[in-house]
């Protein structure tokens, strides 16, 4: 039972990282309706902005603390957000009214322009990531191990949601964004100006994005340019297995497929983690091929 | 569709008759292979690899191009078949010299039909899924073969497989690439071909005037990945040395590019994609051989290049496809 429980954790830490990058791939898709390969190389330039940035900030404050970490956090959010809008607005927007399938190729390439562009000025080797927030081992309570960076994880992951449900639903550009996901032209007509809400959209998942680079440093705490392939790919099974474009969906897919990776890497066989993102996604999409809080789109003739 | 018929019939305008083009590409293939020497230049392996990259791209057009499906997962094909035929050559090559030749015939269609029937059990989902959904489920499904061959312990596992024999030449790159465009293009324009373009084109209306979608689809897998496997095969007995991660996302996505780049489901556009983005690669690493420009002075650090090559090509892909959406070779509707 305490192995279960442990595992547990250990899952939902993970799942919850994988939930921040899903929720911007189901964003994206949401609306613009397209899958955007490069966003799992924003995860990894997240990390890579942390990585610079912690001995910049602990020059002027004291690290590793909450606050250098608050502050180092908030800077690669920033960084990520404006790679993201710069991405959208140089690679993406020039082909909004081309086929889905050209801007699909063309986020390949900028994945691939951001992977190998990373190994070219970072070197390929992976570095240890530096110490941010001071790690402690949590009293242990009846035999269960927890760090104080699985809490973080869980807390930060948590109130991001938060805040993003608050943009989404409660203030105007959250219903701007919305009313384009539900309609672009009808959207458009009602005065939404397309072109920012999109550029906004594409900022806010980034910044989750970076917010997950900097989360999955804490735990596995090494970056390299290739760390954001897996991560990307799986968090994009998550956002597929909730339900693509539906914002609940991609963080519960999150979750469910970060729990049964590590509970099958624990139980089962460890070698066969990286499969288990893309069995779980074929045998929910075998048996509802909408995802689980997808709705089903109708097809009209 | 406009599109799709002008670029068939400049393939009827190639020649007459098809027949006699495919055997007069035979046959020179199979002189050019007799004049082939085995101590191999460089060069000569990156004409293999054209021809494995040509099978693979028009193999994947008929999946992607002419029926319209999203496969993300081409790569996974090719990996059975490669390793297919690798355990089979090396395990029957010690009967005759003379059954060589035979041996690896089998072993070449034993690969696409085991990456055939990969090919069905990818194919059967598509009933149900389309679009973002297939192209993640075929995506999944190549990690899985991926990670499935990793684990393999009887083929070497992640540290990967030697093959024995460098069988592919030549003739057996170009000539099984010939036989391929000329059964897929075949195919595609016979009368029940014609149901692979009514299904890309729109698969609610042609269902309605009696076309069997399912069956057209799975056929397009089934096939595709038959000959994905053949070239895959080519390809282990091209490089001697097969690793899991050389048909994982990447390599994949490698194929796609080939057939965006070529037009989707124009079939001479993507042989030519599968020339030029296959020199493109080879030709941007051998500039990391280049010591220094003349010119240039001596003290300039060129090693940067062997870097900055994927960059250039990623880079180059993006300009592409903003300044081509519709692929290299598209005409003006």
């Amino acid at each position: 039972m305490t192995e279960f429980l442990q595992q547990l954790i250990n899952g939902l830490a993970f799942g919850s990282i994988l939930a921040l990058i899903a929720l911007g791939y189901t964003m994206v898709y949401g609306i613009l309706r397209f899958i955007n390969f490069a966003h799992g190389d924003v995860f990894m330039i997240g990390a890579f902005a942390g990585y610079y940035l912690t001995p910049r900030v602990a020059a002027f404050l004291p690290a590793p603390s909450i606050w250098s970490g608050i502050v180092v956090m908030a800077g690669s959010m920033v960084i990520c957000a404006a790679l993201g809008i710069l991405i959208e607005r140089f690679a993406y927007r020039p082909l909004r009214r081309s086929s889905k399938l050209a801007v699909l190729i063309t986020s390949i390439g900028i994945s691939l322009f951001l992977e190998y562009g990373g190994q070219f000025v970072f070197g390929a080797a992976p570095r240890p990531f530096p110490a941010l927030i001071p790690n402690y081992q949590i009293p242990k309570l009846g035999g269960l191990s927890v760090t104080s960076d699985q809490v973080i994880v869980l807390a930060v992951t948590l109130v991001l949601l938060a805040i993003l449900r608050f943009i989404v639903l409660k203030t105007k550009i959250g219903m701007a964004m919305r009313a384009l996901a539900f309609n672009p032209e009808g959207a458009a007509l009602m005065g939404v100006n397309t072109n920012v809400i999109i550029s906004f959209t594409f900022g806010l998942g980034s910044a989750l994005a970076a917010a997950a680079g900097i989360l999955f440093a804490l735990l596995y705490p090494a970056v390299d340019p290739l760390m954001g392939i897996m991560p990307g790919l799986k968090a994009f099974c998550a956002a597929v297995l909730g339900g693509i474009g539906n914002l609940p969906g991609a963080a519960l897919g999150g979750l469910i497929i970060g729990t049964v990776e590590t509970f099958v890497a624990a139980y089962i066989s460890s070698t066969y983690r990286n499969a288990i993102a893309f069995a779980v996604l074929i045998v929910i999409l075998l048996i509802k091929p909408s995802g689980l809080l997808g709705k089903k789109d109708v097809e009209k003739v | 569709m406009r599109v799709k018929q002008l670029s068939l019939s400049a393939i009827e305008r190639a020649g007459d008759s098809p027949k006699t083009t495919l055997l007069a590409a035979l046959v020179l293939c199979f002189l050019i292979s007799l004049l082939e020497q085995h101590n191999q230049s460089y060069w000569l392996y990156v004409s293999y690899d054209i021809g494995v990259n040509i099978i693979l791209a028009v193999s994947l057009n008929l999946i992607n191009g002419y029926t319209g499906q999203f496969s993300l997962g081409h790569a996974g094909f090719m990996g059975i078949g490669a390793y297919t035929a690798a355990v089979i050559t090396n395990q029957f090559s010690n009967l005759h010299p003379v059954l060589n030749v035979g041996v690896f015939i089998l072993a070449l269609i034993a690969g696409g039909l085991l990456a055939a029937l990969a090919g069905l059990i990818v194919g059967i989902p598509t009933l149900r899924l389309r679009g973002d959904y297939l192209a993640i489920l075929t995506l999944g499904f190549g990690e899985i073969i991926c990670v499935v061959l990793q684990n393999m312990d009887a083929v070497g596992g992640a540290r990967g497989y030697a093959v024995y024999h460098n069988w592919t030449n030549i003739f057996w790159a170009f000539g099984t690439g010939a036989v391929a465009i000329y059964i897929i293009v075949a195919l595609v324009h016979s009368t029940f071909g014609r149901g692979f373009i009514a299904v890309q084109d729109d698969e609610i209306a042609a269902a309605a005037v009696g076309i069997n979608p399912v069956k057209y689809k799975v056929t397009a897998f089934v096939i595709g990945a038959f000959f994905a496997g053949i070239a895959g095969g080519l390809y282990a007995h091209s490089k001697g040395y097969l690793t899991p991660d050389g048909f994982g996302y990447m390599k994949s996505v490698e194929i796609v590019v080939m057939v965006i780049l070529g037009g989707m489901g124009n079939t001479p556009g993507v042989v030519l994609a599968a020339i030029l983005l296959t020199l493109l690669s080879e030709g941007l690493r051998s500039l990391q051989d280049i010591e220094h420009i003349p010119g240039i002075s001596t003290e300039f650090p060129l090693s940067w290049i062997s870097g900055i090559r994927m960059v250039i090509y990623s880079l180059l892909l993006v300009v592409l496809m903003l300044t081509r959406p519709k692929g290299l070779f598209s005409m003006k509707k």
